[in-house]
């Protein structure tokens, strides 16, 4: 039991406390979500009705709208004052596929217009719906477009791994250019130590002797989430979209993590999940839905956090800069850049740690699962 | 709806779409042109730095043994130069005496050997003077008893004249 030394002393107890722990945290999330959600769209729906009849009055600059519209997907991307750059749209329906220029969404005032293609499309909050003829929103219909487009955060993930690929093929390269014998110079030396933490951090303790095969995963996952946290962290182009905290993007991660788990979990795993050796019969039968739950609580928790965290940071630095517009003075600005600029300061170390963890995580996951267990060992 | 679900925890299926074919792409270019060449050259440095060690270690070992056994040789062979100038000394010393001692016995003999001689030729001699003296004697006596009747002076001068001669002998 090497993957949980904490435990290792007491096994059965420790097995029990952590099956426990696991389902009440389960729970508790499941409640937390449910009830969060609720609240969430109620408040938001208080605060769309408030603001509309205040903007409507007044103009009023609304907080919540401003922080989502940066934190959600778009499909232009934004560059500066009324300037963006259109992307394409990729539409899949029942009619066949269709791609066409973003712009034909907007006029010139940047406001929502129909597109007639093989449906009439709207952007209903930045989403590609079936519109009526009258312009309203067509449900029914929506439901058969399937949207495939490049959208911003599509586009700035395609720009992460542009920017991984050139970074480690040419580190890559070099290693092959400049052979074993010489020492690493450069973006290569820059790199090695960040591999090596993945190897001897992460994969080494975690997985033990077989730990060879998943570098290439935990190494990409890593990379790939570290290079999409600090794009995001980058408020203008190419930087500004918010991939890893972006529900889509940490849940294909997760399944990814699920699916390679899974596959490699040796007999042993699956004993441990549905027939917990060493147990009374009664309390392998109470287990195993519990440890049954827990085979996606482990990717859901992965796909949760990295979301919650990115999405959390980005929402107290725009929170912060938003004060400015807020107290409609720049003298607010006094107070809120030191504190964006101080959150934007852990949000880098965030961005390092969200990676480590879910790699380390991931790496876990699998070791667990590829674990060999000796039990007679363990128990005398 | 009571349970409306926030859009920021909605999954677009377009985004999922293109990150699992975005993922599946830059796994496979990153593991065959960067993850396995740098993996295999860390792995090959390490390697070769534990080699490395490995082998100082061992030809340190081994030129330490070599002294050791460079010094078991010089100690061995000073030994045996002891020994073998012992040995030389005594077979030296050995020869010394045995020619001494030979050299000795060899004198002795050749003395008891001349002496021996000398003792025979002296006594050859003897028998010699013995028979000459005699034979004298006799001639002598012939002599002096043929000349008897002459003078006795003249016969007393020529006993004193043979007497002469034979001293001269």
């Amino acid at each position: 039991m090497f993957s949980t030394p904490i435990f290792a002393p007491n096994f059965e107890t420790g097995m029990v406390f952590r099956n426990i722990k696991r389902l009440l945290v389960a729970v508790l999330c499941t409640f937390l979500f449910t009830f969060s959600n609720i609240a969430i769209a109620q408040h938001e729906g208080e605060m769309h009705a408030d603001s509309t009849t205040k903007e409507a009055a007044e103009g009023d600059f609304n907080v919540t709208e401003t922080i989502l519209e940066h934190i959600k997907d778009d499909h232009s991307w934004h560059l500066w004052g009324h300037t963006s750059i259109a992307l394409p749209v990729i539409l899949y329906s029942d009619k066949g596929l269709e791609v066409f220029s973003s712009e034909h969404l907007v006029n010139e005032h940047h406001e929502p217009v129909v597109y007639t293609g093989n449906y009439s499309y709207k952007l209903f909050e930045g989403k590609i719906k079936v519109a009526n003829a009258d312009g309203t929103l067509n449900e029914e219909s929506s439901k058969n477009v399937w949207d495939f487009s490049i959208t911003k955060n599509v586009a700035s993930l395609f720009v992460s791994i542009f920017i991984i690929l050139l970074i480690f093929l040419t580190v890559g390269a070099a290693y092959k250019k400049r052979g074993v014998t010489s020492a690493p110079k450069g973006l290569q030396s820059f790199m090695e130590p960040i591999v090596l933490f993945v190897r001897d951090e992460v994969a080494k303790p975690n997985i033990g002797h077989k730990y060879a095969r998943y570098m290439p995963f935990l190494l990409t996952i890593f990379f790939l989430i570290l290079t999409n946290n600090f794009l995001g962290l980058i408020p203008f182009f190419p930087g500004g979209a918010n991939v890893s905290g972006n529900i889509a993007f940490t849940m294909t991660l997760a399944v990814f993590v699920f699916v390679i788990v899974n596959l490699n979990a040796n007999k042993s795993y699956w004993e441990h999940i549905f027939w917990m050796p060493g147990m009374h019969w009664s309390m392998k039968v109470f287990l195993a839905p519990i440890e049954l739950i827990g085979v996606f609580t482990k990717p859901i928790s992965l796909m949760i956090r990295l979301f919650a965290n990115i999405t959390a940071g980005h929402i107290l630095v725009l929170s912060l800069i938003c004060l400015i517009f807020i107290f409609k003075t720049v003298f607010a600005s006094v107070i809120a850049v030191p504190f964006a600029v101080f959150i934007g300061l852990i949000e880098l170390l965030v961005a390092f740690l969200q990676a480590y963890i879910f790699t380390m995580l991931s790496a876990m996951y699998i070791g667990m699962a590829t674990e060999e267990h000796h039990h007679e060992d363990a128990h005398h | 709806m009571l349970l409306e679900i926030n859009p920021l925890v909605l999954p677009d299926i377009g985004l999922v779409f293109w990150n699992t074919v975005a993922f599946v792409v830059l796994f496979f270019v990153l593991r065959a042109f960067a993850w396995k060449p740098i993996i295999k050259a860390i792995d090959e440095r390490e390697q070769g730095i534990t080699d490395a060690l490995a082998t100082a270690d061992k030809a340190k070992a081994e030129m330490a043994q070599l002294k050791n056994e460079n010094e078991a040789l010089l100690t061995k062979a000073r030994e045996e130069r002891a020994v073998m100038i012992k040995e030389a000394k005594e077979t030296a010393d050995k020869m010394i005496n045995d020619a001494k001692d030979k050299a000795k016995s060899e004198y002795e003999r050749i003395v008891a050997d001349a002496q021996q001689a000398i003792l025979q030729q002296k006594n050859a001699a003897l028998t010699d003077v013995k028979n000459q003296v005699g034979k004298l004697v006799i001639e002598v006596s012939e002599k002096v008893l043929r000349r008897e009747l002459a003078n006795k002076t003249e016969q007393e001068t020529y006993i004193n004249q043979l007497a002469e001669i034979v001293k001269m002998n």
